[in-house]
């Protein structure tokens, strides 16, 4: 990108992808603590509070540059979004909603540890719910780290039944989270 | 115009050029205004040395007011005539006001928001802010002698888009330019980060006279990145106060018949409150027109009335330690601000919670102004050295009504600011032609239960099966923390847009005529003023232009260069005469003239910005 000649072709830059505009390699691992200097010193240059003084028309334009930014930051910072915006850049669309067919070990799976939840009592019960789902999903999120790394060849569709299974596992672990306060308010009651 | 200065953010165009910028803090029951001079911040006093300006207006026959200190006095002789802690009714309707009944004045019940019965007719809250807003403007343009370019002013942290918005209409009508509007413990974090130079996680606690809230903020580098806050936009001193009095009629069986009684009991628990912060115990002596009362009142009994209160700021700052995923242990320091934070149950439960000796040591009275007069410094340009930014967050989530009045949130609460997020929707019956949109902002699940914004119908969508259109919807959040909303059909491009204002929110033509009848902001007319604006307009777009091919002519062809100073020499031309509409129309076509070659050179901008990151990753 450094050697943009000088013509005003300026709409690309601020439509690229979110990749490009943190001049980030299209990979699921990133280095956060970069990522986070990076979206510093891009608002530093763009922010709105550097227009101030000046017409309309500017703080328009640095306006619409920060909330690109932040957008852009947002969803490069969440790794969930990250990998499911990385699928949608590969051409595959995660339509959670719509599409909710799961490999079938997978959903065996996840009833066993549903019907754990159901049974759990205890805060080692809770713990125990809560450590299985953090593995899985750090092992989902491994998987899809590799598979982004290779470039050209990347199996989209296996990466984004993997986006999938992850989105079933934050949900998941949303209702340990919600069951676990019930259990311990209904404890101190 | 469309002209960047890119290379020294924040450097004025011209040195020997400076601007006076102010910073308020609009309280509940003070106000100040502040501004930087020879470098340092510094709160303004009035003429008898006051720095704080108590927040109450006194409206008297022959549309005469008095304002501050004076109407203050005035409040238990005058009580129906005497606003006071009108901070609490910005932005909020007679139903949104849990405790209507403890007010001296009369409320009127009026469409969007509250107004006051008074002896010059009903005023809104607008109104009377704008009244404390005006006598600070004044007090600046005093001490200066001169006109003042712009204002940043503070609102809570966690005040809604109704909050803000009426805070803003309430600066306009008083004359001023808002430069920004910040949050006040972003505003304090300022005073105090500039001051101490520290970097890390901090967490601010500001508890005001009618207002409280707890923001978590990470200072590194010059940059002030708000993660998470929180808080309570009805809990402030003013609670602490109403608690005592509750206890004393209590404890004497009395009760507060007439409006003179209720605000005279208000006075007294107030000092006595004060009192108790100084010592251990004291008297609250009080002739009310039912009864004596004369009753010994001691911090612990003072303390375990009103413990409730603090438990629920504590709350708060649970859930925004929670909503920034991080522990009490990550944090560097807590900032005390507000003046309740003097009360020794605060700096007490806030060690013991946060498990942090509390930072007090900056007035916690003056540190919001000082904060936002740095701020308002670096806005308008006065070269500071310090390369100063603020990246604050929203505090509540937005989101639109569906089907069985359920809210779909758009865009969550702490989101970083400017911001816009968009969600796709559907119609739900054959052939439906309109979609009505409710906005509204609040983290329940019911529409019932959250802030009702806006509603607006998007209309000419193409008669389709139910479900077959697409509308999607955008919402935009400003770096004010204002909101719009856009909705657009995605097949045919139908679109409908407004920019959120609360239905009391004053439009620009109703602020004009309200100046013109009550707010003379200057001796001068209307036409002169808009004569000068125009010219004041195009002398810093010119500047603005000049420097920006200084800087980066080099991208031009020679006609491009050519034809922007062919532009300029219009605009220099216009400026000399004396039509308003002139010199707009060609500050507009010098603006459109050189609009690609600003977007190019943003561009460039954008990646130095990241070149440069580059070279400090090699270190």
């Amino acid at each position: 990108m450094s050697t943009t000649p000088p013509t005003f072709n300026s709409s690309t830059l601020l439509q690229s992808d979110d990749f490009v505009l943190f001049q980030l390699p299209r990979h699921f691992a990133i280095d956060a603590q970069e990522l986070q200097e990076r979206w510093r010193s891009l608002q530093k240059m763009a922010h709105p509070d550097r227009f101030s003084m000046q017409g309309d028309a500017a703080k328009r334009l640095s306006l619409q540059w920060s909330t690109r930014i932040n957008e852009a930051y947002q969803r490069l910072k969440d790794p969930l979004r990250r990998a499911a915006y990385l699928c949608h850049l590969h051409g595959v669309e995660i339509n959670a909603q719509t599409n909710t067919a799961m490999p079938a070990e997978f959903l065996m799976e996840q009833m066993t540890w549903r019907e754990a939840l159901d049974d759990a009592k205890s805060s080692e019960d809770f713990d125990a719910i809560e450590q299985w789902v953090q593995s899985q999903i750090e092992t989902t999120q491994q998987s899809i780290a590799t598979l982004f790394e290779r470039g050209q060849d990347v199996d989209v569709q296996a990466a984004s039944s993997l986006v999938r299974a992850w989105m079933f596992l934050e949900r998941f672990e949303q209702s340990v989270q919600d069951r676990r306060a019930a259990q311990l308010s209904h404890n101190t009651l | 115009m469309a002209l960047l200065q890119i290379s020294e953010p924040g450097r004025a165009p011209d040195p020997h050029e400076r601007r006076i910028a102010i910073g308020i803090d609009l309280g509940t029951t003070h106000s100040l205004v502040a501004t930087v001079r020879h470098g340092v911040a510094e709160c303004l006093p009035d003429e008898d040395a006051q720095v704080m300006l108590p927040s109450v207006v006194q409206y008297l026959p022959k549309g005469k007011r008095a304002i501050g200190h004076k109407a203050s006095e005035a409040s238990s002789i005058d009580p129906q005539n005497t606003v006071t802690s009108v901070k609490r009714l910005m932005g909020r309707t007679l139903a949104d006001l849990q405790h209507a009944n403890r007010w001296s004045v009369q409320l009127v019940d009026l469409p969007g928001m509250v107004g006051i019965q008074t002896l010059e007719g009903v005023k809104t809250p607008v109104e009377v802010s704008a009244e404390i807003l005006a006598t600070l403007r004044q007090r600046a343009e005093d001490s200066f002698d001169d006109e003042i370019t712009g204002a940043v002013i503070t609102v809570p942290a966690y005040f809604d888009d109704a909050q803000r918005q009426a805070t803003k209409d309430a600066a306009k009508l008083a004359g001023l330019e808002v430069l920004r509007l910040i949050n006040e413990p972003t505003a304090a974090a300022i005073a105090y980060g500039l001051d101490q130079g520290s970097e890390g996680l901090f967490a601010v606690y500001d508890l005001g006279g009618g207002t409280f809230d707890i923001s978590i903020l990470r200072l590194s580098q010059g940059v002030f990145e708000v993660l998470s806050t929180g808080g309570d936009s009805a809990l402030g001193g003013d609670d602490y106060d109403h608690g005592l009095s509750q206890w004393v009629l209590s404890q004497t069986g009395l009760v507060l018949e007439s409006a003179q009684d209720k605000s005279l009991m208000l006075k007294t628990s107030r000092a006595v409150k004060e009192q108790l912060s100084l010592e251990n115990s004291t008297r609250f002596v009080l002739e009310l027109s039912t009864g004596k009362i004369d009753l010994e009142v001691t911090r612990e009994t003072f303390e375990s009335i009103t413990k409730p209160l603090t438990q629920k700021t504590l709350q708060a700052c649970e859930r925004a330690l929670k909503d920034a995923k991080l522990k009490t242990k990550d944090l560097s320091g807590v900032v005390m601000v507000g003046g309740s934070t003097r009360m020794p149950q605060i700096q007490r439960s806030v060690e013991a919670w946060f498990g942090l000796p509390p930072l007090n040591n900056l007035n916690p009275d003056e540190v919001v102004a000082l904060g936002a007069a740095i701020q308002a410094n670096q806005l308008v340009g006065n070269h500071t050295g310090d390369d100063l930014l603020l990246l604050d967050v929203t505090p509540l989530s937005l989101g639109i009504e569906t089907m069985g009045g359920l809210v779909e949130r758009i865009v969550p609460r702490n989101q970083t600011v400017p911001t816009a997020m968009a969600q796709d929707f559907t119609t739900y019956q054959d052939g439906q032609t309109a979609l009505m949109l409710h906005v509204v902002q609040g983290e329940r699940d019911l529409v019932s239960d959250c802030r009702s914004l806006a509603r607006f119908e998007l209309r000419g969508i193409p008669p389709m099966a139910a479900g077959a259109a697409k509308i999607r919807v955008t919402f935009t959040i400003d770096a004010d923390g204002l909101l719009s909303v856009r909705a657009q059909e995605l097949s045919t491009q139908v679109q409908a847009q407004i920019q959120v204002k609360p239905s009391y929110g004053l439009s620009d033509d109703q602020i004009a005529k309200m100046l013109q009848e009550g707010f003379e902001t200057a001796e001068m007319d209307m036409k002169t003023r808009a004569l000068k604006e125009a010219q004041v307009d195009a002398d810093r777009i010119l500047m603005a232009t000049q420097n920006a091919i200084d800087q980066d002519g080099a991208i031009l062809s020679p006609a491009q260069k050519a034809e922007i100073e062919q532009l300029m020499l219009s605009l220099k031309q216009a400026s000399t005469s004396d039509s308003p509409a002139l010199i707009e129309e060609s500050i507009d076509r010098l603006a459109k003239g050189t609009e690609a070659f600003a977007a190019e050179r943003m561009n460039q901008g954008i990646l130095q910005a990241l070149k440069g990151q580059h070279i400090e990753n090699l270190k």
